[in-house]
């Protein structure tokens, strides 16, 4: 550890250096300006799309809101009284969960063996890079949709699997099966973001200091595990990040797949959200649903945030 | 120039930026200026078709209209919603003080938007509207668009559904064919599953593929209007007591599920299949999809058959209403009188079954499906749409919709127990029909 030690500290000099270099003799009254200025067109964005609805959600959260019928009427926190007491959304929040579980897991793991694989220097390896990364350019509604038709009662999948025998599940209708294969298409759908961070963070890994663990007697896994792993901890933090948080949302395979079924199966808390707002009219409750994912998604964020000082190299 | 921006106080900055988001904002909003000085109005109707020949039409008989009322409407527009989400869509633009003024409404959500007073009403414009002609709209086709005196929508595509049957598929798995079954009486949903499911046992094919792709995400809309023949209803005329469990209700769906997973004449949920391609035995459906069959095999489209309590047609609707909340609900009636008159009605039904009487023939009808034959035109569209009823719905259908999915599905497997399923639907659904 003390090269990585070593190699951390060299950068973090040249790093210092350089920002003397190229900043050193602007007043800093308009180095202030300047990066308001770039800040600007963000922090308009994130106020205008981020916090004014957020704001609005909690406004809404607080009435019993039918636009149909032109009902707006306050209702202060009833909506959340009856989300505690709502066996419907605890149900939706737990699916949703042990979507995002399943998803993180194999989409993480995967991402990383794909990246480990593809990080060689062959002939054509860029070919196969851009084989596993092109599903992430490809329209999700396109790619659920296709996949719609593979994993039908009597579509590609199952009758691949009737050539060897095997009867298939009704993979998108079987209550066991419905949450797992939604996990899975959405899985090869976004692992190949997740690869090209992976890749990228295995390239930056410097090669002396695998070259000097190997030195040290360390073989492939115990460099693998000592010396690549903890260096791109702060892509997995990341990477872990992003891909909860986007899992949290999940809608669109949803939405085109399973409309949440069979039964209740595959009702993530977004698409109950959706449900109870443009399906049922019920837009105030449905924004206390919003107000429930928001606290949830940021209480998973915080956690692993917090949590980074054990595992995340060069966190202190 | 030289960037001035100085590093002030948390608040100011915020206070900046909110005053930048409002100018951007509010500078979106200038559009109403001009009916506010009360010009002409442009008028917005929502449609979930896509069809260029339709919008043509559409917009033939809107530039005639305001060539007409240049002083009252500067024109009208015709915005398609196609991607399935058409009622959640309208909901949002209502939501959003966008509403449109005039809307389509399918016969599922009739009860609902007529209740909640989304549509107004209009039968003093069509009374007042020269050569309208009101009593010619067939009492059966208004039926759901009415409430005593008040008329809140034109159900401007009044089409029966019929069983359409592949011809070649039958006859090479050696069964009748199903006009034979007519004539002698036999024309049963009992006949006609079994007709099926010994097709597929001997064509490998799919059996009857309902009206809609996924009839299992929408079962009210594709699976209950059969057990209008076995007199099954969801909950009770009135609204307001389930009647899944009833014994009716029950006897259907037992039967439906026995057909599905012991014979497989009715395709299993996930089954995807496409009778146009030849890949199914049966199909139900309404006479616009003859459009989209071809000559690539033989074909019939037959009335619906009798079920236990007789012979029950059903027809599916969209009417066409003005939203009472909009901006312009005065103008878009009078447009909308003017877009269904008995001339513009006849124009529409080049494409749309009109629920006119006086435009009930195979003569009109031809236009819109030009490879029906009279006889097919006559027996199956005319005849059935005269005397058809309506899917059932309920002013609070929004609500139960999922819930009614959601407990449906528990039955889609080979060893559901039926009943204990119904019976578990119904104490789900019924606080909200007692609501």
């Amino acid at each position: 550890m003390s090269g990585i030690d070593t190699a951390t500290a060299a950068t973090t000099r040249t790093g210092a250096v350089g920002s003397r270099r190229s900043g050193g003799r602007r007043p800093a009254r308009t180095d202030a300006a300047v990066g308001l200025a770039f800040v600007a067109p963000a922090v308009v964005g994130v106020i205008g799309l981020g916090l004014v609805p957020f704001g609005f959600v909690i406004w809404f959260a607080l009435h019993d809101w039918n636009p149909l019928i032109g009902e707006f009427t306050w209702t202060g926190l009833d909506n959340f009284t009856r989300l505690a007491g709502d066996d419907v959304v605890w149900g939706s929040l737990l699916t949703t969960l042990a979507f995002t579980g399943l998803l993180m897991v194999l989409n993480i793991s995967l991402a990383l063996f794909l990246a480990i694989l593809l990080n060689q220097r062959l002939r054509g390896i860029t070919t196969f890079r851009a084989f596993f990364f092109s599903p992430v350019v490809v329209s999700t509604v396109a790619w659920v949709l296709i996949w719609g038709y593979l994993v039908a009662d009597n579509g590609g999948i199952n009758g691949a699997l009737s050539t060897v025998g095997i009867d298939g599940p009704n993979w998108l209708r079987d209550a066991t099966w419905a949450l797992v294969t939604v996990v899975v298409i959405q899985v090869f759908k976004g692992v190949g973001m997740n690869m090209i961070l992976f890749l990228a963070a295995l390239q930056g890994v410097p090669p002396e200091l695998k070259e000097a663990a190997r030195i040290d007697g360390a073989g492939a896994w115990r460099t693998f595990r000592s010396v690549t792993i903890p260096l791109i901890t702060p892509t997995i933090l990341l990477v872990s990040i992003v891909t909860m948080i986007a899992a949290m949302d999940v809608f669109v395979p949803i939405q085109v797949l399973t409309s949440g079924g069979p039964g209740r199966s595959t009702t993530v808390i977004s698409y109950l959200l959706y449900q109870t707002a443009f399906r049922q009219n019920d837009f105030g409750y449905a924004a206390a649903i919003g107000v429930l994912l928001f606290v949830v998604t940021l209480a998973l964020t915080l956690v692993q945030w917090q949590s980074r000082r054990r595992w995340v190299h060069d966190e202190v | 120039m030289r960037l001035t921006l100085r590093s002030r106080s948390p608040r100011a900055v915020a206070v900046a930026t909110a005053g930048a988001v409002a100018v951007v904002l509010t500078a979106c909003s200038g559009d109403d200026a001009e009916q506010a000085a009360g010009g002409p109005v442009e008028l917005r109707m929502t449609t979930w078709s896509g069809n260029d020949a339709h919008h043509a039409i559409f917009q033939e008989i809107a530039d005639a209209y305001v060539d007409q009322h240049p002083d009252e409407v500067s024109g009208v527009e015709f915005d398609a919603i196609t991607d399935g989400t058409y009622v959640s869509a309208i909901t949002t633009q209502i939501a959003g003080g966008d509403s449109p003024d005039l809307i389509w409404v399918t016969e599922s959500y009739a009860d609902e938007f007529v209740s909640s007073g989304v549509l107004a009403d209009v039968a003093p414009v069509f009374a007042d509207a020269e050569g309208y002609d009101a009593g010619d709209l067939a009492p059966n086709a208004m039926d759901l668009w009415t409430d005593g005196d008040a008329t809140y929508a034109y159900p401007f595509s009044t089409s029966p559904f019929g069983i359409y049957a592949n011809l070649d598929l039958v006859t090479a798995a050696g069964q009748p064919n199903p006009r034979d079954l007519i004539a002698a009486g036999e024309w049963t949903w009992d006949r006609l599953a079994g007709v099926a499911a010994a097709t597929v046992a001997a064509q490998g094919v799919a059996g009857i593929q309902l009206s809609v792709d996924d009839p299992y995400a929408l079962p009210n809309d594709a699976i209950m209007p059969i057990g209008l023949a076995w007199d099954a209803r969801p909950w009770s005329e009135d609204g307001t007591t389930c009647q899944y469990t009833s014994p009716e209700t029950v006897g259907f769906l037992e039967w439906y599920h026995e057909r599905v997973y012991q014979d497989r004449a009715f395709p299993a949920v996930g089954e995807a299949v496409d009778f146009a391609s030849g890949q199914a035995a049966f199909r139900m459906g309404q006479l616009s999809l003859s459009a989209g069959l071809g000559d690539t095999f033989a074909w019939d489209f037959l009335p619906l058959p009798d079920g236990p309590a007789g012979t029950v047609p059903v027809i599916g609707q969209a009417g066409v209403g003005v939203v009472a909340n909009g901006e312009n609900p005065e103008a878009a009636a009078d447009f909308l009188a003017f877009f269904t008159s008995p001339e513009n009605a006849a124009r529409l039904a080049e494409f749309f079954p009109p629920p006119r009487e006086s435009l009930l023939d195979a003569a009109t009808l031809q236009a819109a499906a030009p490879s029906l034959t009279p006889d097919q035109l006559q027996g199956t569209v005319i005849d059935q749409a005269l005397a058809a009823r309506t899917k059932v719905g309920h002013p609070r259908l929004s609500q139960m919709a999922d819930t009614i999915r959601a407990g449906l599905d528990a039955m889609w497997t080979p060893d559901a127990d039926v009943e204990a399923v119904l019976a578990d639907l119904c104490a789900q659904i019924e606080p909200t029909l007692a609501e």
